[in-house]
């Protein structure tokens, strides 16, 4: 789960981050008493989007008085703004922050996030701040540290000031960052965060360290145990169907093709897109039903694919492990006849109770098109929408 | 012959009140596995279908002799469930549960390096040697005893790997489930190490997915070290960047991880990599036949 600039900043700040002050505005007037609350001559205002790139795109602004926020909500408030993370869609956006304005001397990197490789958290820090951490590590990385940090001990002084001195920081600005690293890590542990970026890190012209971006993911397996920041998810930033299709544990992911896919196991979901493609057509979506569907959720994520207006064709490939045959079938029966059902529908199966699902289907008076195995079914479907 | 378990294997169940738990204990007894106990803290003295059950997994390996575990542990408490089996000394540690934290994991995954206990999974279906013992929730009729390892990151995609060998007469030594999730306890390479050290197995399957490097790295490995013939899928060959695919560890992220990058790996390694995953048993059927 992705939370907004302004919502890490808050977070980091309350585990003693050092953040510039700001508050959040979602109307022209508040980006205004937000600017005044400043009591600063200038200011900062920026779009609170799930995506980088804000700045290129004119979504970050330098101000000077409050006619400019003024100017800047009505500009933004309510309209899109494409960056080249949004892609073509854009976001429209709905919030802005207004925050103090900091001098900047020197940009740096710092990032934590769990290190798949090394099995633990680990730092990445870079003196090359303010660009995107993978175009550093494909054109120079050895203006890269990487830091494992072992989870028993959490940060050791030495680790944080060894980073500090490989980004050149000196005198107070050691132990300010190993102040900074400390706070980030409790927050990382104590949120079940997955990531924390802090792009750019920057030292002041008056020699303090300060996080002047902040972005924070978290991981969906930890939320259960953070209620607070389950609050902070923006279903506005968030595909509709992806949304309801959580609201049924279903995995969902929306795609650009015109053959809906359900499938049961992330993998298995996954190779069926592949197929599709394989024979020449694109996937609508990822849905892996998972093990334990009942009718109901089955209903559901038939529904959910079928609200897609481009699918023109539905590919079903189920092999029943926890799963069985027949409880899919009767949901897909249940949910073909709610919603009309008007394209094609090719049906693989294979698992448990296998005989009695396809006896369900044959039965139900649905037109269903039979796969004998996963390629014959995609070649199925890919012939029955003409494409 | 077979990797890390066989017809002697000893299984403890925990969590084994839990109605999946039950399913898959009773569907393991029945393929012929020794389940020989189960845990719940606070049901201690009672019995599934004639399997004790006790309080803490300490007492169960006392009591049964048992030398591997398995976990359906809701996914607040998997971990906890991990740590206790680690501490009792049980040397193979199954976990199917999904959904565990993170951060659970990277503290399990320290843990586990001082002690001499092996995990598999978590998120994953488990592991199996046809015909002696079937420890977790693969349906167990679609295997058959044979000579071809399969290892894989996905529960339902090493079925049809299975099913596919077996409908061309092809059986397998075993095969395990690593799991989907970002931390795993056993890793495609442990597993390739196994298969290649088993004299009983011929050649290897392996199944990875979008996300994180292990394949790269698996690839590396067996340019250096398998000797036996390998073919390889990857799943997400279509997958966007920056989308998780379902399981926890199915993503490209900063444009790392993906299909290509992974399958360019392979085939510079020299391992036959299947193109469509209906292919997958044709291509180790040709392999095995010289024809690839």
């Amino acid at each position: 789960m992705n939370i907004h600039e302004f919502q890490a900043k808050q977070i980091l700040g309350r585990f003693g981050a050092p953040v510039p002050k700001g508050q959040p505005a979602t109307t022209a007037d508040e980006a205004v008493a937000a600017f005044k609350a400043l009591g600063q001559d200038k200011g900062v205002i920026k779009v609170q989007i799930h995506a980088g790139g804000r700045g290129k795109a004119g979504g970050v602004k330098l101000i000077s008085s409050a006619d400019q926020a003024r100017d800047f909500a009505n500009k933004w408030l309510g309209n899109k703004i494409e960056t080249h993370q949004t892609g073509p869609d854009g976001r429209i956006v709905r919030k802005l922050y207004v925050e103090e304005a900091s001098q900047i001397a020197r940009e740096l990197y710092l990032g934590m996030l769990v290190d798949r490789k090394a099995g633990t958290v680990s730092v990445i820090a870079s003196t090359e701040g303010g660009m995107e951490i993978e175009e550093v590590a494909a054109k120079t990385p050895e203006r890269i540290v990487t830091e494992s940090i072992n989870p028993l001990l959490g940060i050791s002084g030495f680790v944080a000031r060894k980073i500090a001195f490989a980004l050149g920081l000196k005198d107070k600005q050691v132990g300010q960052f190993v102040t900074l690293l400390t706070a980030l890590h409790k927050a990382f542990w104590e949120t079940d965060a997955s990531l924390i970026e802090i792009n750019p890190l920057i030292v002041t012209k008056d020699g303090r360290v300060v996080c002047l971006d902040a972005k924070m993911s978290f991981d969906d397996n930890g939320l259960f145990r953070h209620p607070d920041i389950r609050e902070l998810r923006d279903s506005n930033e968030e595909d509709p169907a992806e949304t309801e299709a959580a609201k049924y544990d279903l995995s969902y992911v929306h795609l650009d093709g015109n053959i809906g896919c359900m499938v049961n196991g992330a993998g298995l979901a996954m190779a069926t897109m592949d197929i599709v493609k394989h024979y020449g057509a694109e996937p609508a979506n990822f849905l892996d039903v998972g093990g334990g569907a009942n009718t109901e959720k089955v209903a559901a994520a038939f529904r959910i694919l079928l609200s897609d207006k481009r699918v023109k064709g539905v590919l079903i490939n189920i092999f029943g492990g926890i799963m069985q045959c027949d409880v899919l079938a009767k949901g897909v029966v249940e949910a073909a006849k709610q919603v009309n059902l008007s394209v094609p529908l090719v049906v693989r199966m294979e698992g448990t109770n296998v005989k009695e699902g396809k006896q369900i289907l044959a039965e139900s008076g649905i037109k269903v098109i039979t796969g004998a195995d996963m390629a014959d079914a995609a070649h199925r479907i890919v012939q029955a929408i003409g494409a | 012959m077979s990797i890390l378990v066989n017809k002697n294997t000893r299984v403890l169940t925990q969590g084994i009140t839990g109605s999946t738990a039950q399913f898959h204990t009773r569907a393991c007894k029945e393929y012929g596995t020794k389940m020989v106990g189960g845990v719940v803290p606070g049901k201690g003295g009672t019995d599934f279908e004639g399997i004790p059950v006790f309080n803490t997994v300490e007492e169960a390996r006392k009591a049964t002799g048992c030398d591997a575990t398995v976990i359906y542990v809701p996914p607040p408490f998997a971990a906890d469930a991990i740590l206790e089996a680690a501490a009792a000394g049980i040397e193979l540690i199954i976990c199917i549960t999904e959904g565990i934290p993170v951060l659970d994991m990277v503290k399990v995954k320290a843990y586990l390096a001082g002690t001499k206990s092996r995990l598999i999974g978590p998120n994953c279906p488990g592991i199996i040697t046809p015909g002696e013992c079937k420890i977790g929730i693969m349906p167990g009729y679609i295997h058959k005893q044979g000579d071809i390892g399969v290892v894989s990151r996905s529960g339902t995609l090493t079925y049809e790997a299975v099913h596919q060998l077996t409908q061309l007469g092809i059986g397998q030594s075993s095969c395990i489930g690593i799991g989907g999730d970002p931390i795993v306890g056993t890793s495609h390479i442990d597993s390739l190490r196994l298969f290649n050290e088993d004299p009983k197995t011929r050649a290897i399957i392996m199944i990875g997915e979008i996300g994180g490097s292990a394949e790269e790295e698996a690839a590396a490995y067996i340019k250096q070290n398998v000797k036996k013939p390998v073919v390889a899928f990857i799943a997400g060959q279509t997958a966007p960047k920056g989308r998780r695919m379902g399981h926890a560890g199915a993503i490209i992220s900063g444009g790392r991880g993906t299909a290509a990058d992974k399958i360019a790996a392979l085939k510079d390694a020299g391992i036959a990599v299947a193109m469509s995953p209906a292919d997958l048993g044709s291509t180790m059927k040709n392999l095995l036949e010289g024809k690839a």
